[in-house]
């Protein structure tokens, strides 16, 4: 089975974000990033597809030079080889340039599966994977939580909302996006951090871009929706003022 | 016109729908209402209540059931027919499944899980969660109409929907989908385990977040929840590495509660878990990182390390 796992180099949880000058967008040359979450699940699931099935896992992704981190990261966590639609633009382009970009690159090399996760940490669309599926000609599942596979079709798993779930069955080549906690996350080994270091990443350019579908014009930090009551002091002086507050202002104990 | 597509299964209507209805309005101009599947005609009939001018009951045998392919299909020729300016939808997971895929086929805009409408004169401007709720972006939609929005669920309010004097004029609309062509081949749904925890029930709730950093941390907010009489529970990752079942899971892929009192360790507030327990009367959030979205919607918060505030809460609970 020839699987593409799409993946985004996303800013970490942890980084204090900044907002640019012209405040559309954050500032983030002395960011630290990371794999988006659900695509760390997205490719653990194909490299177990290919450790049942055989095959190859090719990880692909579009963004700026230094995505070149999470795709090494990909290639030691065991992908055998990857692909860099590389374009500043693509740093904070809408899901259609994106999907644009990655269909481009990944149309002719005819893949039975195409996995993402299911959104990303920084813009959120949750529309990528959809919009390649769309893109490639491609039947999609999303959300998807177990993938049972045969050499012509998928049984996969979609999460519905309130903990329910539902079976689709779709033929190959398909397209699923990845829900986080499908699986167990397996880490490079020091042995596969060597191996990535002679493993192939093809660059390419995007195609001529199209009109974006969407611009941000601004961004901003939200306002409280709430007066929250902010409580200093010590751990002990903190939490002795907590507890007065829920017994006598809101009377919840 | 805006047209919004409603969400229903057998006839039950998916409460978020009211949301979109209110959305449209807010937005301006005559709105219209979409119902598909089977059940279809209970579904119209209650939405037929809202301050609109038409509710379309779409009758296509290729969409009883809810797939991808098949509401692509029938949603493309109904846009193509009602030529609506704008089309709203709820940002469910059903609506995330397949809304990308028909903007996409139709070549038009999708802004999805906005929160609010920004109007000036004709101009829409429409404010999204970016950065897991730490910032917000205003968005514009570009190229030709209609631009498809999605909208957080519980961002807009159910009961803001104007309701008409009398019920709205409802129509058939048959339209043909080829049924060959829908891909996708679902099963009824189903729930994993019956859930051995109704949270909903709870009157307050402990919740533990990434900030816990590891199961064997549990412990203190056993112990905070036993002071509190509280239930534990948690948001998402927690139950992904298997530190607590899934059942004890809230947000919009677990259970959604709203308790007297509900008090989050060390979680962020992803908007996937805010939704699961806004609603809860009171709200305590203990998290280090200042900025963490939690704290927008807490009525006490402290910044601090929760290892070190949660014993001693339990100490002072105790005394």
């Amino acid at each position: 089975m020839k699987i593409a796992v799409c993946i985004k180099q996303v800013v970490t949880r942890e980084w204090q974000l900044r907002v640019n000058e012209a405040k559309t967008w954050i500032r983030d040359q002395d960011a630290s990033f990371e794999l988006n979450e659900p695509d760390a699940y997205a490719l653990e699931e194909a490299l177990r597809l290919k450790e049942k099935h055989t095959g190859e896992v090719v990880v692909v992704s579009a963004g700026p030079a230094r995505v070149a981190q999470v795709i090494r990261e990909a290639l030691a966590r065991g992908a055998d080889r990857a692909i860099h639609v590389e374009a500043d633009a693509l740093a904070a382009a809408d899901a259609v340039t994106v999907a644009d970009a990655i269909a481009s690159a990944i149309r002719d090399e005819k893949f039975d599966l195409v996995l993402t996760g299911l959104q990303s940490d920084d813009q959120g669309f949750g529309q990528v994977g959809v919009v390649l599926a769309e893109k490639l000609g491609m039947p999609h599942a999303t959300i998807i939580m177990e993938v049972q596979a045969s050499a012509s079709a998928l049984r996969v798993k979609r999460e519905l909302e309130g903990g329910w779930f539902q079976w689709i069955s779709l033929p190959l080549p398909a397209l699923l996006t990845i829900q986080s906690g499908i699986n167990q996350l397996r880490y490079a080994t020091l042995k596969g951090i060597m191996a990535a270091k002679k493993k192939d990443i093809r660059k390419v350019p995007p195609p001529p871009s199209a009109e974006p579908t969407q611009r941000i014009l601004s961004v901003h930090f939200p306002e409280k929706a709430k007066k929250t009551q902010m409580i200093a002091g010590s751990p002990a002086e903190a939490a002795k003022d907590l507890i007065k507050r829920l017994r006598e202002d809101a009377r919840v104990l | 016109m805006v047209l919004v597509i409603a969400e229903q299964g057998r006839g039950k209507l998916n409460r978020a729908t009211w949301e979109t209805i209110a959305a449209a309005q807010q937005a301006g101009g005559p709105v219209t209402i979409a119902v598909l599947g089977a059940g279809g005609d209970t579904a119209g009939a209650e939405l037929g209540a809202a301050d609109v001018s038409e509710v379309i009951v779409v009758d296509a045998a290729a969409v009883a059931e809810y797939t991808a392919d098949g509401y692509v299909l029938a949603l493309a020729a109904l846009v193509a027919q009602a030529q609506p300016a704008l089309v709203f939808l709820p940002h469910t997971y059903q609506t995330r499944d397949f809304a990308p895929a028909l903007a996409a086929r139709l070549g038009r805009a999708l802004v999805t899980d906005v929160t609010a409408i920004k109007k000036t004169g004709d101009r829409l401007v429409y404010v999204r969660p970016v950065f897991q709720g730490k910032l917000n972006a205003d968005v514009e939609a570009a190229g030709p109409a209609p631009h498809f929005v999605t909208f957080q669920i519980g961002a807009f309010r159910a009961d803001a929907a104007a309701r008409g004097s009398s019920a709205a004029r409802s129509r058939k609309v048959a339209i043909s989908v080829d049924g060959g062509a829908v891909r996708q081949k679902a099963e009824p749904p189903f729930q994993e385990a019956r859930q051995a925890v109704d949270l909903s029930q709870a009157e307050r709730i402990v919740a533990v977040g990434r900030g816990i950093k590891g199961q064997e941390h549990l412990k203190i907010a056993e112990e905070l929840a036993k002071a509190l009489g509280a239930e534990l529970a948690a948001s998402r990752p927690i139950c992904d590495a298997g530190w607590l079942p899934m059942d004890r899971q809230i947000g919009s892929s677990g259970q959604t509660v709203a308790p007297k009192l509900y008090v989050a360790l060390g979680i962020s507030g992803a908007i996937q878990h805010l939704v699961g327990m806004k609603g809860s009367r009171t709200i305590v959030a203990i998290n280090k990182d200042p900025e963490a979205p939690i704290f927008e919607i807490a009525d006490f918060g402290i910044v601090g390390d929760l290892f070190e505030i949660v014993p001693a809460m339990i100490a002072e609970l105790n005394k």
